[in-house]
């Protein structure tokens, strides 16, 4: 991006001026450098906040390094086996998985029908709109505490009404079960996200040329055959880029369970974040903290790698 | 709490804005090319700076050594919102009376030993920072907290402050913290409900055999919404704290001494367990029991929806009139209780740790005890204090005091990543104890024990 900017910079002097002063060098080298200078407070943040941090983290894996100690020297690569003793390790990677694939299914398909379904404008299309996005405004955190709240069998509200309305005859537990914790949970993500998807999937929408479905309609297409034979292609960019969003998200899933159900019940819902969140803050190791991280880090890496390949249109 | 501590540097302002002006100039004075010039005015300004700093800290030294400070320090001080209101009292008393002034912060019980650490990492600790007694080994381990040996053992009241906590947060020898809120686990039982179901609300249970009756015959009245007890059947930390001190009544431990074996699966552990498992299989828990992370596990019994249930002693001052106190009983009598509550040290970090030491000197004085702790019905920090003023008006409180001596604090290196890890080994044991099988004790015991030795 900074470079282009910069090789737009040099196109532009190049345009505005005649032949003979392009080679006028102090001239260039200023532009080169105040382009350097445009680009520098990007590349200031990017090494400060990402490139530093990066190699804090593959050190620490490497290293002894307790939350409380600090450095004790290499530890390599003590930390990385180490990982496969815990036994909390497959079961996380298990359920990790299986949050995401629920969580990606069901919104996913949810984001792209309320989408279809709101982006012709009218008075009841932007006022459904808007109630679909409101959630995406709170913090997940808040709303998660939000829903712990709601859940409560000692406080929440839900249960009482359900019992009163007969739907039920005995207290409803939300997050006693390791099944009903996870579809609690999932029924929370929904709420909070499915509105931000829809946004993304509604903005691909609205750039399809309205002439392909008016061809599409004159030539006899059905609503399937359009949806599937325009729509869909034609979203792709769109659909890839949820989907990466999507499952990379629930990949790193920690604030809901943490808040809702700290891994329990049974340590039934316990992500992988949280299991890195656990070596580092309840047994002070960060060394193993950030082994479980590289690993996680190159995971992600390979998924989004191949996703992007597939997804890639084809040229 | 009073905002915006009154803070003043006033002696040191001018030297600050000399060595500021000084500085300007010779930065000048390098780029005009009198770098020489320029680099021997640098030196002398820094020797000045270096002089007056030195001046400066003794002079705050020897001030804190003295009655109070000039202008006064501002110390920052930080503890979890389980003993909130106690620490907020002691911050209020000492800052309306002090020059100094502490600044609180709370922190949610859950994050309190992550932020601790984080801020340990990172050298950002505040001059003061209360721990959960049984975390305290893990700071002391590390170094994070100051040696206070020679300025506790000089206190006059050295040796009647709270034992346990002070052995807790003995380190190789070296003393490092002193008791600042005193948590006991004691039986609150509501006595109107004990009235309504046919008890006697001067008698509450002394076995845990009789604790089981009254939930029962409370649990049996059928009123909307009452159970007969409630505990928190997803939180290691709360079992911990209500259900040791019943396996202590029967003279059992709970640790070996060095915290590095698990004893959880001894006969009275094991009727402990049963105890509870017979309460949750009749249904005399309130609703949410097995659910309960920790978070309202108190909350119920002050709305006077259940029967008799452990508490944490410092709930006392905030609970309804009619709240009743009787120690932890063990299956067949005994008593013992689960002597917590948090303890507090000077960083070793710390700028100003006379200042520091002097609010922690006040705190435990007969002043701050009896006019900050005791007169909110808390339990005090030192035995010779234990009957005072306020506690002869309240039996109950004389209760917890007496109590008090009878009580244990635990003390492990591991003992968060054994117990109170919501992921940990303990409360697999317990749920698989109470609401589960009751089958795999053993098993689970020694998963408890191969998190301590490691």
């Amino acid at each position: 991006m900074t470079t282009h900017a910069v090789a737009d910079a040099q196109k532009l002097t190049t345009a505005a001026r005649p032949p003979e002063r392009r080679k006028s060098t102090p001239w260039m080298r200023r532009r080169a450098r105040l382009g350097w200078l445009y680009a520098a407070p990007t590349a200031i943040f990017v090494l400060l906040l990402f490139v530093v941090p990066l190699f804090t983290v593959g050190q620490m894996s490497l290293s002894d390094w307790s939350l409380l100690g600090g450095d004790k020297g290499l530890n390599a690569p003590g930390n990385f086996t180490g990982l496969a003793d815990n036994p909390l390790l497959w079961p996380s990677v298990g359920f990790t998985l299986t949050y995401t694939a629920i969580v990606t299914v069901i919104m996913l398909t949810l984001a792209l029908g309320i989408a279809l379904i709101v982006q012709e404008a009218s008075r009841w299309n932007s006022f459904l709109r808007t109630a679909i996005l409101v959630p995406s405004a709170l913090g997940l955190a808040s709303a998660s505490l939000l829903f712990w709240g709601l859940y409560s069998p000692n406080i929440g509200p839900i249960s009482p009404v359900l019992e009163w309305l007969g739907i039920i005859d005995e207290p409803m537990s939300f997050l006693g079960t390791p099944t009903a914790a996870l579809w609690s949970t999932v029924f929370l993500v929904v709420w909070r996200f499915t509105g931000f998807y829809m946004l993304i999937l509604m903005v691909g929408l609205q750039g399809i040329p309205a002439d392909i479905y008016e061809a599409a309609r004159i030539d006899g297409a059905g609503r399937w055959q359009t949806f599937r034979r325009i729509t869909l292609p034609l979203l792709r960019p769109s659909i890839a880029m949820t989907l990466i969003l999507c499952i990379t998200g629930s990949l790193l899933a920690f604030d809901q369970f943490y808040i809702l159900t700290k891994g329990g019940p049974d340590n039934s819902t316990i992500t992988i974040v949280q299991l890195i969140y656990r070596e580092a803050f309840q047994k002070f190791d960060l060394g193993a903290a950030a082994a479980l991280s590289v690993v996680v880090l190159v995971a992600l890496v390979i998924i989004n790698v191949v996703q992007v390949r597939a997804l890639r249109e084809k040229e | 709490m009073p905002q915006g501590a009154p803070f003043s540097m006033a002696p040191s302002v001018p030297e600050k804005l000399k060595e500021e002006q000084e500085d300007i100039q010779d930065m000048f004075a390098i780029t005009r090319g009198t770098r020489s010039h320029g680099s021997r005015r640098l030196i002398t300004s820094l020797a000045v700076a270096g002089v007056a700093a030195l001046a400066l800290s003794a002079c705050a030294s020897g001030d804190a050594g003295g009655e109070s400070t000039e202008g006064g320090v501002e110390l920052t001080m930080w503890t979890r919102a389980a003993t909130q209101i106690q620490s907020e009292a002691f911050v209020e008393a000492y800052n309306a009376g002090h020059d100094n002034q502490v600044k609180l912060t709370v922190i949610p019980t859950d994050d309190y030993q992550a932020k601790v650490g984080a801020a340990a990492g990172s050298k950002s600790l505040p001059d003061l920072f209360a721990s959960d007694v049984v975390f305290a080994p893990n700071y002391t381990s590390q170094g994070l907290y100051l040696d206070l040996t020679d300025r506790i053992d000089a206190l006059p009241f050295a040796d009647d402050l709270a034992q346990s906590h002070i052995e807790v947060g003995t380190f190789e020898g070296s003393k490092y913290v002193v008791p600042h809120t005193m948590d006991l686990s004691v039986l609150f039982y509501n006595k109107d409900l004990y009235t309504q179901a046919g008890l006697d609300p001067e008698q509450g249970p002394t076995t845990l055999a009789e604790f089981g009756e009254h939930a029962r015959a409370i649990d049996a009245l059928g009123l909307d919404g009452v159970s007969g007890t409630f505990f928190g059947g997803n939180c290691g930390g709360c079992q911990v704290f209500t259900w040791f001190p019943s396996v202590w009544a029967t003279g059992d431990g709970v640790m070996n001494e060095d915290g590095t074996e698990s004893l959880l699966a001894s006969d009275s552990a094991k009727e402990v367990y049963a105890f509870y498992r017979g309460l949750v299989a009749d249904g005399i828990v309130g609703a949410g029991t097995k659910d309960e992370t920790g978070a309202t596990w108190t909350g119920p019994f002050p709305d006077g929806t259940v029967g008799v249930m452990p508490m944490p002693s410092t709930m006392l001052g905030s609970m309804p009139e009619n709240t009743g106190v009787v120690p932890i009983p063990g299956p067949d009598g005994g008593e013992s209780t689960f002597v917590g509550g948090d303890s507090i040290g000077i960083a070793a970090s710390s700028e100003n740790p006379d200042a520091a030491w002097e609010f922690l000197e006040w705190s435990l004085g007969d002043e701050a005890q009896l006019e900050v702790l005791a007169k909110n019905g808390d339990v005090v920090a030192r035995t010779d204090l234990a009957k005072n003023k306020y506690s002869e008006k309240d039996p109950r409180v004389v209760t917890i005091n007496e109590v008090a001596a009878k009580g244990v604090t635990p003390k492990s290196l591991k003992f968060g990543e054994a117990f109170n890890d919501p992921n940990g080994p303990w409360l697999v044991l317990t749920r698989e104890a109470v609401f589960g099988s009751g089958a795999d004790i053993d098993k689970n015991n020694d998963a408890i024990t191969a998190v301590l030795a490691e």
